[in-house]
């Protein structure tokens, strides 16, 4: 008979391995769903591949659609290190190209000037979206976890206000949509693609991210009070502004990568800026076990997934949400595989 | 005028009071379950397609509950067995809910049923103002008037119920004195699971009659939030279920009468007020001793026991 037994220590091998295995379990299993539904897995898998990893064009995408999740994943992440759930990534995300959208279509500004100011309004945006639940959380103890998520649907809801409304492009044949912002406050982009400076920034803000978690003082204060808020607090820690105040950095990252939607990708504000990035942001910070360098790489091959997905839209008619399949299950296996970092099956003869 | 708004209510309330009474059973034993918006898809799917394949709402129902429960073992696997972090195995069943039902809805979409027609209570619907309102409904609002009633007597007037309760409040001590907490916990996942697939199930079988791809519309948040207003009490969950039918009638009067305002405004609304009652309930809670189970959130390793 098996048994699991716990580990003094959690197994190295698994810890690394775990993530790769977990996506690798989650495609088969995806693989066999897609079976029931009639729909050939290795072709699939094949298109996917493809047309992600398959041309430098492709590359080119999956950066374009890893930059809003290593932005979003590492607002997510910082939150996960207190012990805060931040599942509001998506909103804060809209409310950030809002924001910038807002500096682009009324204030006049130009050239770089302008882009910064548009990179500042999306991360104060996002910032106080986040800090909302944040203040929240603090001030009355509200469940973080459900105040962010519900705020992502009235974010959504009032850009698509803004963009059907007052915002609209006159000459955009009542697409819901704003007019393109000036060319100067377009990001530039890079070989001909979509990869836009975005990206740059996102990995900028990577290694901002770990320098300010691991060698300034808030960031060890963050950390403590994620692993002992009592100690935290006998410590002189003051609790209630950290949450308030990581939940600002942590929206105001989903705010910038925002601002990489509306000025990077489309040069406009307009409805579905996100596609659920903020929701994938949630996968990316738990794979990457807090580390902003691991949230760069779970960025990446999530966005290998999203890419591939979309594909499938085309390629097989499959609907867009299709990808939130993968998403689920990966986590799943995630969680399966955490009980075995920590537990070790041992055979036990039974009867002794 | 008021007859026909509280009508409206109870219908729009109905799917959600499913849903938190599914989420109030599962936080009882100890288990958070963030997937509840999944599960609603899940139900509200295979209920559809049940329904129309078999050409029975009845199996339409029953299906949506089996296949939720289905859904829901994954997570009650992941929380109860292999103690894994329950925000995350939820947040996962909402995303698989939304995938699944995504690619299997696909051939299901455009399609209509005769949704559930309304059976007339005799003498009761014949009293003025509300009896139309309150007894001239489907059945589904009457059973789930019913589950209200019974919830509340099994978790506090039934042995199982007050074992259910200890398993939520402290698995240790509800080990020690023989409660199998593994069971109880994966039990009250599954029917509580089931509950939120009936929920998704009312809006394709009853409210709308027909699916379409993410119809719940974050309905299964709210209901997560209302476990909360509700004290995790089953008929204070009905309060707030029919509060929040309310509002989305409201909102839908007005969109019906053409109001300059905009929709995608109208649509914000039930988001706000939920978060608005939620602050309002936890400073409530905050007071007074809160009824919240002691264990809720937490996997319970007969190891680590005090």
């Amino acid at each position: 008979m098996i048994r699991f037994e716990k580990r003094k220590d959690a197994s190295k091998l698994f810890t690394v391995f775990a993530p790769f295995m977990s996506v690798l379990f989650a495609l088969a299993t995806a693989a066999v769903i897609m079976l029931f539904a009639g729909i050939n897995p290795i072709a699939a898998y094949a298109g996917m591949l493809n047309e992600s990893l398959g041309s430098f064009y492709g590359i080119s995408e999956t950066l374009v659609k890893s930059t809003p999740l290593i932005l979003t994943g590492l607002g997510v992440s910082i939150a996960f290190r207190m012990k805060i759930w931040n599942i509001g990534a998506e909103g804060q995300l809209y409310m950030g190209a809002m924001g910038a959208s807002y500096v682009a279509l009324n204030s006049g500004l130009t050239g770089f000037v302008g882009l910064a100011a548009m990179f500042v309004m999306a991360a104060v945006f996002g910032g106080i979206w986040a800090g909302i639940s944040g203040f929240l959380k603090a001030k009355a103890n509200v469940n973080e976890i459900i105040v962010t998520l519900l705020m992502n649907y009235i974010a959504i809801a009032w850009v698509s206000y803004l963009v059907y409304g007052p915002w609209k492009d006159p000459n955009g044949f009542n697409f819901p949509l704003t007019p393109r912002f000036s060319p100067d406050l377009v990001l530039s982009t890079f070989f001909n693609t979509r990869l836009h400076t975005g990206f740059i920034i996102a990995l900028a803000l990577v290694a901002v991210m770990y320098i300010f978690m691991e060698k300034t003082v808030w960031g060890y204060e963050i950390k403590v009070i994620g692993n002992n808020p009592k100690a935290a607090k006998y410590a002189g820690i003051s609790i209630d502004r950290k949450i308030i105040g990581v939940m600002f950095i942590s929206g105001a990252l989903a705010g910038i990568a925002g601002f990489g939607e509306a000025a990077g990708v489309q040069g406009r504000l307009q409805e579905g800026i996100s596609h659920g990035y903020g929701y994938t942001a949630i996968i990316v910070a738990w794979l990457a076990g807090r580390s902003a360098i691991g949230v760069f790489i779970v960025s990446v091959i999530m966005a290998v997934i999203l890419v591939g997905g979309d594909s499938l839209q085309i390629l097989m008619q499959l609907p867009v949400a299709f990808v939130n399949l993968f998403q689920g299950l990966i986590l799943f296996f995630i969680l399966a595989s955490d009980f075995l970092i920590q537990n070790k099956p041992v055979m036990k003869r039974s009867g002794k | 005028m008021i007859e026909i708004l509280l009508f409206a209510t109870i219908k729009a309330g109905t799917p959600l009071l499913f849903a938190t009474l599914g989420a109030i059973l599962m936080e009882r034993s100890g288990v958070i379950n963030l997937g509840v918006e999944g599960l609603m898809l899940v139900g509200a799917l295979t209920g559809f397609a049940a329904a129309h394949t078999a050409d029975s709402l009845f199996i339409g129902v029953i299906a949506a509950f089996f296949a939720a429960m289905a859904a829901g073992a994954i997570h009650g696997f992941i929380c109860v067995y292999l103690r894994g972090n329950q925000i995350v195995s939820g947040l996962s069943l909402t995303m698989f809910g939304i995938g699944i039902t995504s690619l299997f809805g696909r051939s299901f979409v455009g399609l209509t049923i005769a949704g559930f027609s309304k059976v007339e209570i005799p003498v009761l619907s014949k009293i003025p103002y509300i009896g139309q309102a309150i007894f001239n409904q489907d059945v589904l609002v009457y059973f789930s008037i019913i589950l209200v009633a019974a919830m509340h007597i099994f978790l506090y007037r039934t042995k199982t119920g007050l074992y259910l309760r200890s398993v939520g409040e402290n698995p240790g001590a509800a080990d020690t004195s023989g409660i199998n907490v593994g069971l109880y916990r994966m039990s009250a996942v599954l029917v509580g699971s089931g509950l939120a697939g009936i929920g998704g199930a009312y809006l394709s079988l009853a409210y709308t009659p027909f699916w379409v791809e993410n119809m719940t519309a974050g309905r299964g948040w709210i209901a997560v939030a209302l476990v909360i207003f509700a004290q995790w009490n089953s008929t204070r969950a009905m309060a707030g279920a029919y509060l929040f039918g309310g509002i989305n009638a409201v909102q839908l009067r007005m969109q019906a009468m053409g109001t300059s305002l905009s929709p995608h405004l109208l649509m914000m609304l039930p988001y706000l007020f939920t978060i608005a009652v939620l602050v309002m309930a936890t400073l409530r809670l905050e007071k007074g001793s809160t009824p919240e189970p002691e264990a809720l959130g937490t996997a319970y390793d007969r190891e680590d026991r005090k």
